[in-house]
């Protein structure tokens, strides 16, 4: 009898993770099923770019059972719970699934519900988020149709997916009104509830310098509370405010909402508590999560659910074998910031090291924590590499799981100040 | 590592003035850090969130978040923002003797 492997969700973790083990196992030793609600993967990244019209929606989606390769079973199914008990998943369509070993990959869920009034007067009217297709193809058409005024991007609260890229968008939305001649008729601003315009203090550092050089006000430790659309402004729990004609929201995340059906599986947010180096769930032994799904103190990114997808392809097979878990998954992330006009910078990180400049992978790479046309180039490249080369589960050249340390600039080995370097 | 002393006894704080060892926090120091933060006096639903600070961080190794707090303590989050004016997460966490909270990332 073949072991039953069920993976839950068909986003980024969930391929990786059915490619990888298929090439590890035939078809009589292992089956592996594949749940998710749609049949349309889209790369997320991408959406960055659909509100200023450089990408169509239509250009970033492709069939999620495509990505797939053969002898995987793919079903097309809500998933209403899991019973950790009995190691039965139930589906929305009435069927139930037994499982040997399951992988949760089903991602982060935007909550924009959860905040008073987000989607009360104005929302996809005066008020937008491009964290979902949607949202993202008519923010384009607002914007095409702003002429002035005061655009605000609000991150509400962390987590959430790809921390990066409310700031992106702010960069990126800056050369967008530069090229159409209007710069000086928009006012921008970036309203965080953290202390700066990122978590981690040297890149902060560098981000909101690059924030103040662009003219884009930074508003830090916004808590907001409620956002008023007739009246135009956002307010915090302290009772500050923002006004603003458009919005432009990050909305609350958390996970599934079947984590939360699930007795013994979620936290508060219905995020999976799971071991930071293993991936093995806190639940139970048979239960592994991966990606965004997962309460561990990493980035929501897609480059941390790839390095998390090689430490987890092992554990899944060394847990069939009855061996012990390899727990060497470091925290590792690595992601691209578009900063407008043609160019990005790189950053690299982990649970201990925070983002540093230097080069990636080593001393001759490309250029970390500072702002290059490469990186702009590296990241347009990265939608191939995505569907040619991480979903189906081939290794990509040069990035690999473990963080490299060799070409990095420690803030005690005489490193250059990075915000005035960028 | 800096020391403070509250109550009379001294404890290791951080440079913001975060416990390092909630060990050596007692109900007698709150007050004292409470007036540290502009708080003069600590009513019964301060102490509703400062035991339900210390509890969370016996069972979970760091303190919650606002929005935690919010759908767990009991309070509310507007109320959680009158008791603590400047931030319930850090200020709740500074009077309850626990650490900061890790940030998100
Ligand atoms: C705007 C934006 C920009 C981004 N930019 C970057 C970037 O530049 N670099 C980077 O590394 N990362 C980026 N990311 C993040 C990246 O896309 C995610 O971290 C990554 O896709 C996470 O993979 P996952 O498998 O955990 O979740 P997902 O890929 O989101 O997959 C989760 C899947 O689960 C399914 N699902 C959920 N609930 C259920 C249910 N109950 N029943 C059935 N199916 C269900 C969903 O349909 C979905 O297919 C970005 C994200 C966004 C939104």
């Amino acid at each position: 009898m073949p072991q039953r492997l069920v993976i839950l969700g068909g986003g980024t973790g969930g391929t990786i993770m059915a490619n990888r083990l298929r090439k590890h196992y035939g078809a009589d030793e292992l089956t592996i099923t594949v749940v998710d609600r749609d049949d349309t993967h889209v790369y997320q990244p991408g959406l960055l770019f659909v509100p200023f019209g450089h990408v169509h929606v239509g250009d970033i989606v492709r069939p999620r059972h495509r990505q797939l390769h053969h002898h995987i079973d793919f079903r097309e199914d809500e998933v209403s719970a899991v019973d950790i008990e009995a190691q039965t998943v139930s589906l929305a369509g009435g069927d139930t699934l037994d499982y040997d070993v399951l992988v949760i990959a089903t991602g982060a869920r935007l909550l924009p519900d959860e905040t008073e009034g987000l989607t009360d007067a104005g929302w996809m009217e005066r008020i937008f988020t491009f964290y979902t297709p949607e949202g993202a193809a008519a923010l384009a058409e607002a914007l095409a149709r702003f002429d002035g005024g005061r655009v605000v991007v609000n991150v509400v609260d962390l987590p959430i997916k790809c921390p990066v890229a409310p700031l992106e968008f702010s960069f990126l939305a800056d050369a967008y009104f530069t090229e159409r001649g209007i710069r000086d008729k928009v006012e921008l601003t970036y309203v965080t509830p953290l202390d700066g315009a990122f978590t981690k203090p040297v890149a902060s550092a560098t981000l909101s310098s690059m924030l103040g050089d662009k003219g884009i006000e930074l508003v830090t430790e916004f808590n907001t509370g409620s956002v008023d659309g007739d009246g135009g402004r956002i307010v915090s729990w302290d009772e500050r405010e923002v006004p603003f004609d458009l919005l432009v929201t990050i909305p609350l995340h958390g996970g599934a909402e079947y984590v939360g059906r699930s007795p013994g599986l979620g936290d508060e947010l219905d995020f999976v508590p799971a071991d930071e180096h293993t991936l093995q769930s806190k639940a139970k032994p048979n239960i592994f999560v991966i990606g965004d799904a997962s309460n561990l103190p990493a980035s929501k990114a897609g480059s941390v659910t790839h390095f998390e997808g090689e430490v987890l392809t092992e554990n899944v097979r060394r847990f069939l074998a009855g061996e012990e878990l390899d727990g060497s998954y470091d925290g590792h992330a690595n992601c691209f910031i578009e900063t407008g006009f043609g160019k990005a910078l790189l950053i690299d990180f982990n649970y201990e090291t925070e983002p540093l400049p230097g080069h990636f992978p080593a001393k001759v790479g490309m250029p970390l924590l500072k702002n290059s046309r490469l990186n702009h180039l590296g990241k347009l490249m990265f939608e191939s590499v995505y569907w040619h080369a991480l979903l189906p589960g081939r290794d990509v050249p040069g990035i690999a799981a473990a963080m490299p340390t060799s070409g990095k600039e420690h803030p005690d080995d005489d490193a250059p100040d990075a915000a005035t370097d960028a | 590592m800096p020391t403070a002393t509250y109550a009379g006894t001294d404890v290791t704080v951080n440079d913001e003035g975060f416990f390092e060892d909630p060990t050596q926090w007692t109900e007698a120091m709150a007050p004292e850090l409470a007036a540290g933060e502009g708080i003069d006096t600590l009513t019964d639903r301060h102490w509703e969130v400062i035991r339900f600070m210390r509890s969370e961080y016996d069972a979970k190794g760091t303190g919650p978040t606002v929005r935690i707090l919010g759908k767990t303590s009991g309070v509310p989050v507007k109320e959680l923002y009158q008791l603590f004016p400047k931030g319930p997460a850090k200020q709740a966490a500074k009077v309850a003797g626990i650490p900061k909270p890790r940030g998100c990332i």
